[in-house]
């Protein structure tokens, strides 16, 4: 008898904390994620303004440009599509024209995107995963690469 | 020739690993002792040979062998010796390598010191544990060979990432691993316990020392490794809910589980199956963990040495690893008898809610690992989990331990009596809550959650001992008598109580960034920044020649008022034969803050971007985490729980021996 309420009892409280831990999950993963685009899927999705997304691709030739006050502009392509970002901060030591990199922040317009968070791998050969997927789902990438990744 | 006899080494090592498997479990089931005690000499066989596969591996990096693929991928002849050696670990091949060398080290001591232990838990243990080196050594021979030959011989190697040549991967990767590996010993214990059917007190004894050492080298490992991705990635930030941190933080949170039941089972016989099931899912999710990290299948800022092609093959030892201890469980765990019945309210009831509640959060960040996997699997969508779903999810759930912390250790087994343990934490609280409302009311306009925290930080570094001091003072009780009650107490209990501290003070740490300042700015020689209470004057920028790197300096002077506290020289490294840049930090260490810069890129006009911090108490994050293993190694000093100890201590309480030591807390 005892036993059983102790264990009702127990299966009680793990029940409740479980079905908090669940729900605050379930809101969190509503609203905390950020989905993943690429310049293409950006312009097809046409997210609203004040999103929060991170984009990928590759940094295009000669878009670079230094805006004073560690300000810069660039452009993300998957060579179909480009996206104009605006960072304010420091690029990632990695940050190189003709490379991967993923910016996280926030939709400004439909091709402009205001990144608060630069990411590159430390890697010379860093091609992001999902950027590399999504090159390669558009036949861009080169998949003598891959191997040279392998560490 | 070397090289030879170490591959040759693995080779057999596998071999005896198959007999470590076979032979002491059919040794047990026949009831041939003799065949079972074979499992001993196989264990310190098997570590002898991976040692000196390791030592092998070691030799070839040091003399730069370069007809060895992975060291002419990963040296060079002008690499300094140190990192020479920690290279051998700095790739994915001699990673693995150390991964099993640590492996049988575990194996090897229980071997060695559990004579204490009965023969036959012990020969079903090590048989575990010779299953997972099986698994692992073929995966080593068949995958990842560290000896494999590459002809012609190159005269130089290509040097190792830069990003790695730092004293953190001397220290990081064999702590981690000692930590993550180590409790595959506690796994084996559990699925010897199933096998055999028979889980007793003396059973959660034997694992304690080990589960202890395992969580005190993890809890060191994910610390360090926390500080050098805080110095060298050069953001200022030392946790980033990255897969990879996420992949070893897990383990800790059920191994921190683990040790609070395997506690109780001890004391009071209950919870048995429970515990078994947590030591099988410590071990599962550091599988796990080095799924995720070795295969490659998360973006990740930490991975160096992954390898998809090879990720299919530790998927499956995962499977059959984890999913043959779950059949296994549920097969055998209903057989266990049931064990002792408990109050709600005393110590082992807060024990079962502290394990409810990391086992919840440990699911918490499971979740947030692998549902953006599971998504892009599913729907093709490609997500992020980053800190504010944990922030959201994680940070209420862990705030509501750390609040019921105290109460709980304040409990007394059996039947406690929460308004009397709620007292004993009354000063603690009320010093808490005091620190938080004169810290909120001196700083107005700051940040709200910052007091809070280390309010709470206050209360629990306090509440820990407040146990302790409860047992030790007595009212009018003289100091010698007060000495003598201290001395007297378990080791265990100053290692709860310590431990728990630890918790407190990195909770210190964190809630201070709160008051941290973070300037992002292109400067200029002769510019000064203020930085909270100190103002950093950059006095020099120059070009600068290494051995073999080029770099961009910045002499910076940092001043309180008009006297200068001291100077740091943040640097951006370009290493031009591996094409790669690496952020030098320049890191002054005031008090307990930090003054952090690191610099970017130099601008036309001579300006170089420059990102600096003041990091008020930063440090005591990682202090907390050593203060956490320090407890850990105290407890483990507690002669009750002396590996070996468990079987002497039973017989003499046996024979009614009144100076039987009692059970550990």
């Amino acid at each position: 008898m005892a036993r059983k309420k102790r264990r009702l009892l127990l299966i009680g409280a793990a029940g409740i904390t479980l079905a908090i831990a669940m729900s605050l999950v379930l809101f969190a993963l509503r609203d905390s994620i950020v989905f993943f685009y690429g310049p293409t899927e950006m312009a097809e999705k046409a997210p609203p303004l004040g999103t929060r997304l991170r984009i990928g691709g590759l940094v295009e030739q000669g878009s670079l440009i230094h805006e004073g006050s560690s300000t810069v502009t660039f452009a993300v392509t998957d060579l179909k599509q480009h996206i104009k970002v605006i960072y304010t901060g420091l690029l990632p030591d990695l940050f190189r024209e003709g490379q991967g990199v993923v910016a996280e922040g926030t939709v400004e317009g439909p091709n402009l995107f205001h990144a608060d968070t630069v990411l590159a791998k430390h890697d010379e050969r860093y091609m992001p995963k999902d950027v590399a997927d999504r090159l390669k789902r558009q036949g861009i990438w080169r998949d003598g690469e891959k191997s040279a990744q392998t560490q | 020739m070397i090289v030879e006899t170490g591959h040759y080494a693995l080779a057999l090592a596998l071999a005896v690993t198959l007999l470590q498997s076979v032979l002491p479990i059919w040794g047990t089931r026949r009831g041939d002792l003799g065949l079972a005690s074979m499992a001993v000499p196989a264990a310190i066989t098997q570590f002898a040979l991976v040692a000196y596969a390791f030592a092998a591996l070691t030799y070839a990096h040091v003399v730069s062998d370069f007809s060895l693929v992975t060291v002419v991928e990963n040296s060079h002849t002008t690499k300094p010796l140190v990192y020479k050696i920690a290279g051998v670990w700095g790739n994915h091949e001699g990673s693995m390598l150390l991964w099993v060398l640590i492996l049988a080290i575990f194996g090897a001591a229980v071997a060695s010191f559990g004579r204490g232990m009965a023969d036959e838990l012990r020969a079903n243990t090590l048989a575990v544990q010779g299953w997972i080196a099986f698994a692992f050594l073929l995966f080593i021979l068949l995958t990842s060979d560290p000896f494999a030959r590459r002809f012609p011989a190159p005269f130089e190697g290509q040097d190792l990432n830069p990003l790695l040549q730092d004293p953190g991967l001397a220290i990081h990767p064999p702590l981690l691993y000692l930590g993550y590996v180590g409790f595959s010993i506690v796994f084996s214990f559990a699925a010897a316990a199933l096998i055999s059917g028979r889980v007793d007190a003396a059973w959660a004894r034997y694992i304690r020392p080990w589960a202890l050492i395992a969580w005190s080298f993890l809890t060191l490992g994910i610390a360090m490794g926390s500080y050098w991705a805080y110095y060298t990635l050069g953001w200022g930030g030392f946790w980033f809910w990255d897969p990879v941190e996420n992949a070893s933080l897990m383990p800790w949170l059920a191994g921190t589980a683990l040790l609070h039941s395997a506690a109780v089972m001890e004391k009071r016989d209950a919870l048995k199956i429970w515990t078994i099931f947590l030591a099988i899912l410590t071990f599962s999710l550091s599988l796990l963990g080095t799924f995720l990290v070795r295969s490659g299948v998360l973006t990740s800022v930490h991975s160096f040495a992954s390898d998809p092609s090879r990720g299919l093959f530790i998927l499956a030892i995962l499977i059959l690893f984890i999913g043959g201890s779950l059949v296994l469980y549920a097969w055998r765990a209903p057989a266990l008898r049931p064990g002792g019945l408990f109050a709600p309210v005393s110590r082992e009831g807060a024990l079962v809610i502290n394990n409810l509640m990391l086992t919840i959060c440990c699911g918490i960040v499971l979740t947030g690992t692998l549902y953006p996997l599971v998504l892009e699997t599913l729907t093709g969508d490609k997500i992020s989990v980053g800190a504010p779903f944990f922030n959201l999810t994680f940070a209420p759930l862990v705030l509501s331990i750390l609040l019921l912390m105290p109460i709980g250790q304040s409990l007394a087994w059996k039947r406690g009596d929460f308004l009397g343990a709620a007292q004993r934490v009354m000063v603690a609280a009320v010093a808490g809550v005091a620190l938080s409302l004169v810290l909120a009311a001196a700083l107005r306009g700051g940040p709200v959650l910052a007091p809070i925290g280390v309010g709470l930080a206050v209360y629990l570094i306090l509440g820990s001992s407040s146990e302790l001091v409860s047992r030790i003072w007595g009212r009018g009780q003289a100091w010698r008598a007060t000495l003598a009650r201290a001395t007297g107490l378990p080791r265990s209990a100053w290692g709860t109580a310590i431990a728990h501290a630890g918790l407190g003070v990195t909770l210190l740490g964190l809630a201070a960034t709160g008051w941290g300042v973070e300037r992002i700015a292109a400067v200029k020689p002769g510019q000064t920044v203020d930085l909270g209470p100190y103002q950093a004057t950059i006095v020099k920028l120059e070009q600068r020649q290494g051995p073999n790197y080029s770099e961009i300096g910045v002499r910076a002077i940092i001043r309180q008022g008009g006297s200068t506290v001291t100077t740091i020289e943040p640097a951006k490294r370009t290493f031009p034969v591996r094409q790669t840049t690496i952020t030098e930090a320049g890191i002054a260490t005031i008090g307990f803050g930090q003054v952090y810069i690191s610099v970017g890129d130099q601008h036309p006009d001579g300006s170089i971007d420059a990102r600096m911090f003041w990091k008020p108490l930063v440090t005591t994050i990682w202090i907390g985490a050593i203060v956490m293993a320090i407890g850990g190694i105290v407890s483990l000093s507690d002669r009750r729980l002396r590996i070996g100890f468990a079987r002497r201590a039973i017989h003499s309480r046996l024979s009614g021996d009144p100076v039987a030591p009692q059970p550990a807390e």
